[in-house]
């Protein structure tokens, strides 16, 4: 392949022009033994070679074509319309920079705009920035914020968030100067006895998962209460999609509401990119990190658009800004606009109620394998934990002479959860889909130890 | 009746048409059982005020606010510093195959072997390319690679048990990397740039000392200028024990021509979405990998890829890394693009791109030099920074030319960056462009420069055409609305 559009000719000429006779001499700033080196890289290929061997590359992962998918855990297989990528993938979204120059870059700003509204009426927040790199990172930014904001140095984190966005913070704090406290978990939910005695007035924030990482919808509205009393923040970090059904963590008084958005629109695609979604009430408005786009008008006084409280950030603010983020994920955010536009306000309910019935079918119909044993009774949205008590080798096997992916073993994270899967079930998921997976379960054998021994797992840490 | 402009600023929350996601299948009545399932006060009692618009209005919608936008593909966008080139659209399909889009990032191992050898050969380029040991793919963007390095020079420091407390900048620096070193606890010592445009070694050389982890460079650095010091760089920063580090938001210039870590370079962030193709969105995704020296290496973000015969496999624990930057392994959609180009390309295409690259920026550069001071003399690398400070006399500044290059047709340069040069233009053509978009554009210049001294009210004024003219900042700043509210 060639990206240079110059002929033997023009390259002459510009040689000319210089004033040098060969590319060499425009080097000469660069020491010659650095000039100097092997390089062992292969020969280029054209785009008809190429596409084949790709094809060839990609056909050895099992896609959602060719599988049906029970994974979750942050990335979920939702149906995406045709219409959301023929728009985004539009030249003009696609191959524009961030909208420095707003004069020339108001359908970016403008749409930027609109998903800042969309992510505060979904989340019932009072401003959004136009995206972070995805719900982990965003997560541990909403944590930077609130030990920004007051002198208090603890953080209370939860054994039921998702372990990779615990990881996460832990990253982004390595040198903070902040404790993280975790807050151990009870029948699969926050021990709310426990987060009460945690807080005291050093509690900067606590954070919730909503739902948690095990699908279950924590007490949400009393976790917000107890962080309340003690003056800490509530930082909620939210599966977007739940909330056409779900209380949006504004309204539970979430004062930093965060979370993955891949779930609107945008392909799982091996775990990115998709964006994360950052909102914030009121008061920490001028804190937040990364791009705002805000309205004003152009100097004849019509609406305009324009990237605003720029002082923020890095450019300008450089090692006083809020964040250290420039680059984000505009055009997944983008999706996301898209995605929420086609869904409306009836459509964002009609959806979260296609996941809460099928992922409640799924359950009951597996309770009642033999094996199959309950790991929490409490309520869930579209993902939720089980035990299968079969060897773990045995079901994989199974799963995959069976055309599934999934569900995730849970001891991948701790050995202790042996024979605890996490299922995801979306809109997407059929009774066909249902009668295959109780197939491939019921086409292994019970292992050698029940389910009921696993019954402590839940209450320790995790 | 709305003119036709009003018409197509209305927000999406302003119109109206009916929808009923009839792109989904129905709930069914028994849905609303299930959902009592759920205690009352975890539910949602108001709708959100999400528009409800037909497919059509929908699509119309964004198509009407994406012809409001310049692009690469529309228009020459000779962005400084940005690599605002042109990306094959061959990579996009291939992002888009299936088996690359609909895989899940939890598939057993078994199940990901094409995308796993797929990271592992691309952790191989770009070691092979940069004249590093060893790649993570794990950060998303140019700033998170700066930080997942940063957190590494930490690291490693802490594991021989020293305390060092600074990072050295140089004044040209993007912005990101004092907040980068800032958000890993560091204290920021700016680098002064000499009259000639490069670091100067003297600055350097009494700023050195125990107490500095690294030095963080571009190079080229910002004013497009090439280290010609970098080996003595490289000798003062560790002779103190402290590292280097290389921003790649320059790399366009440097594919087959020289490599950062035969420089000295101790850990390297490229930016995928700027040499290596991954079209840069409206602001992202990007992509953001990070290079080491061996004895760098164990300090690497968890998971990493390892080959055993020719199976794959992640490895999730590494005793001494510095932990996890995000979820899952990275922009994996960025990463496939980048992989792609660089096959497509090859060795011999890559050594092009950053020839023609220099080139394009050393002929505009010369082009131009009677119209705009330069204030550093010598050849250029892939971009150069002009300075417009000879109009202030007739009251115009580099925004109003830049503004005004938008009624010609073209994308404005970076401005008043680097902070060091007074009235800055940065440009950055691109080995992409061709020699005729080339002399367009410096007609164009050559013809704002005429108006400045006949007209400078005209520029002052600019943009005239495009679908708003100058905006007010001022007041989006003093009195922000960031968010539509239904009346």
């Amino acid at each position: 392949m060639d990206t240079v559009p110059h002929t033997s000719k023009d390259k002459e000429k510009i040689l000319e022009a210089i004033g040098v006779s060969s590319f060499e001499e425009l080097l000469t700033s660069i020491p010659k033994r650095l000039r100097d080196f092997r390089w062992d890289l292969p020969c280029g290929v054209s785009e008809l070679e190429l596409a084949a061997e790709l094809r060839g590359t990609a056909v050895r992962n099992t896609d959602f074509t060719s599988a049906v998918c029970y994974l979750g855990a942050g990335n979920y297989d939702h149906f995406i319309p045709a219409v959301v990528e023929r728009l985004a993938h539009r030249s003009e979204f696609m191959t524009s920079y961030t909208p420095y120059q707003g004069e020339a870059s108001q359908g970016t700003l403008q749409s930027m705009y609109e998903y800042q509204t969309l992510i505060c009426e979904l989340t019932g927040m009072d401003a959004s920035n136009a995206s972070m790199y995805d719900g982990a990172s965003g997560l541990a930014e909403a944590v930077l914020l609130a030990l920004r904001s007051d002198g208090r140095k603890k953080i209370l984190l939860p054994q039921t968030v998702h372990p990779e966005y615990r990881a996460v913070v832990r990253t982004y704090l390595s040198y903070v100067g902040a404790e993280v406290v975790e807050v151990p978990a009870l029948d699969g939910a926050v021990d709310l006895a426990k987060l009460r005695e945690l807080l005291d007035g050093d509690a900067a924030a606590v954070v919730i998962q909503q739902p948690n990482f095990f699908g279950i919808l924590e007490d949400a509205p009393e976790a917000a209460e107890a962080a309340r009393k003690a003056g800490a923040h509530l930082i909620a970090c939210v599966n977007p999609l739940s909330l056409g059904i779900l209380k949006p963590p504004g309204e539970y008084g979430a004062d930093i509401a965060v979370g993955e958005g891949q779930p609107l629109g945008n392909a799982v695609s091996y775990g990115g990119p998709h964006f994360g979604f950052f909102a914030v009430k009121e008061p920490l408005l001028r804190k937040i990190p990364g791009r705002i786009a805000g309205m004003t008008v152009d100097n004849a006084g019509r609406r305009a658009f324009v990237l605003t409280l720029q002082a923020r950030e890095q450019h300008i603010r450089r090692e006083k800004a809020t964040s250290n983020i420039c680059t984000n994920q505009a055009l997944c955010a983008l999706k996301g606009a898209i995605y929420l536009a086609l869904l409306g306000r009836e459509g964002i309910r009609k959806l979260g109620l296609l996941n809460v019935k099928n992922a409640r079918e799924t359950y009951e119909r597996l309770l009642r394998i033999r094996g199959v044993s309950e790991f929490s009774r409490k309520p869930f949205f579209n993902e939720f934990v089980l035990y299968v008590d079969r060897p773990e080798e045995k079901l994989k096997e199974s799963f995959r002479r069976n055309g599934i992916l999934g569900p995730l073993p849970l001891a991948r994270f701790d050995a202790r959860m042996r024979s605890a899967y996490l299922f995801a079930v979306t809109e997407k998921r059929t009774p066909a889909d249902l009668d295959r997976l109780v197939k491939a379960i019921e086409e292994t054998k019970e292992g050698d130890y029940l389910a009921s021994t696993g019954r402590g797992i839940k209450q320790t840490h995790f | 009746m709305l003119r036709p402009e009003e018409e197509l600023s209305k927000l999406i929350f302003e119109k109206r048409s009916a929808n009923t996601a009839s792109w989904l299948p129905s709930p069914g009545k028994e849905a609303e059982e299930v959902l009592k399932k759920i205690p009352k006060d975890l539910l949602r009692e108001k709708e959100p005020e999400i528009p409800s618009l037909s497919e059509l209005d929908v699509v119309r919608h964004f198509t009407n606010l994406s012809r409001k936008n310049f692009c690469v593909d529309t228009h020459f966008y000779p962005l400084g510093s940005c690599t605002m080139k042109y990306n094959p659209k061959s990579l996009d399909a291939f992002a888009s195959f299936p088996g690359f889009a609909d895989v899940h990032p939890y598939a057993d191992e078994e199940d990901v072997q094409g995308a796993l050898q797929l990271l592992h050969e691309m952790e191989i380029f770009l070691s092979e390319i940069t004249g590093m040991d060893a790649f993570t793919l794990q950060p998303a963007a140019g700033a998170h690679g700066e930080f997942c390095g940063l957190l590494m020079a930490a690291a490693y420091h802490h594991s021989k048990g020293e305390k060092r407390t600074k990072v050295l900048i140089p004044d040209s620096a993007h912005g990101t990397n004092p907040a980068s070193a800032a958000l890993c606890g560091y204290e920021v010592v700016q680098i002064k740039t000499n009259p000639r445009g490069h670091v100067d070694p003297a600055d350097l050389k009494s700023k050195t000392d125990a107490s500095v982890a690294c030095f963080m460079m571009t190079n080229p650095n910002t004013l497009g200028l090439f280290e010609e010091d970098i080996l003595e760089i490289s000798r003062l920063v560790h002779e103190k024990g402290g590292l280097l580090y290389y921003d790649g938001a320059n790399m366009n210039a440097l594919l087959g021509v020289c490599r950062p870590g035969d420089m000295g370079f101790d850990i390297v962030h490229l930016n995928l979405h700027k040499t290596f193709a991954v079209p840069h969105g409206s602001g992202g995704p990007g992509s953001g990998p990070v290079g080491v020296k061996k004895r760098l290496a164990p300090f690497l973000p968890v998971p990493r890829i390892r080959k055993e015969g020719d199976r794959y496999r992640w490895e999730h624990s590494a005793p001494s890394s510095i932990g996890k930057l995000r979820s899952f392994y990275g922009n994996f959609g960025a990463v496939v693009r980048s992989y792609a180009y660089i096959r497509a390309l090859g060795k011999e295409g890559l050594r092009a791109v950053s020839e023609n690259a220099i080139l394009n920026a050393n002929y505009l550069k010369k082009r131009l030099e009677d119209i705009f001071d330069e204030p550093f003399d010598g050849f250029c690398m892939h971009e150069f920074v002009l300075s417009a400070a000879r109009y202030k006399k007739q009251g115009v500044k580099a925004l109003d030319i830049a503004k005004r290059l938008l009624d010609f047709g073209v994308y404005a340069p970076t401005i008043y960056f680097p902070l060091i040069v007074e009235e800055a233009l940065m440009v950055e053509p691109t080995e992409t462009e061709s020699k005729e978009t080339l002399d367009r554009f410096v007609e164009i210049l050559r013809a704002i420069s005429r108006e400045i001294q006949e007209n400078p009210e005209k520029v002052q004024g600019a943009p005239y055409t495009t679908p708003v003219g100058r905006i007010d900042e001022v007041r989006a700043a003093r009195q922000p609305n960031l968010r539509y509210h239904s009346k």
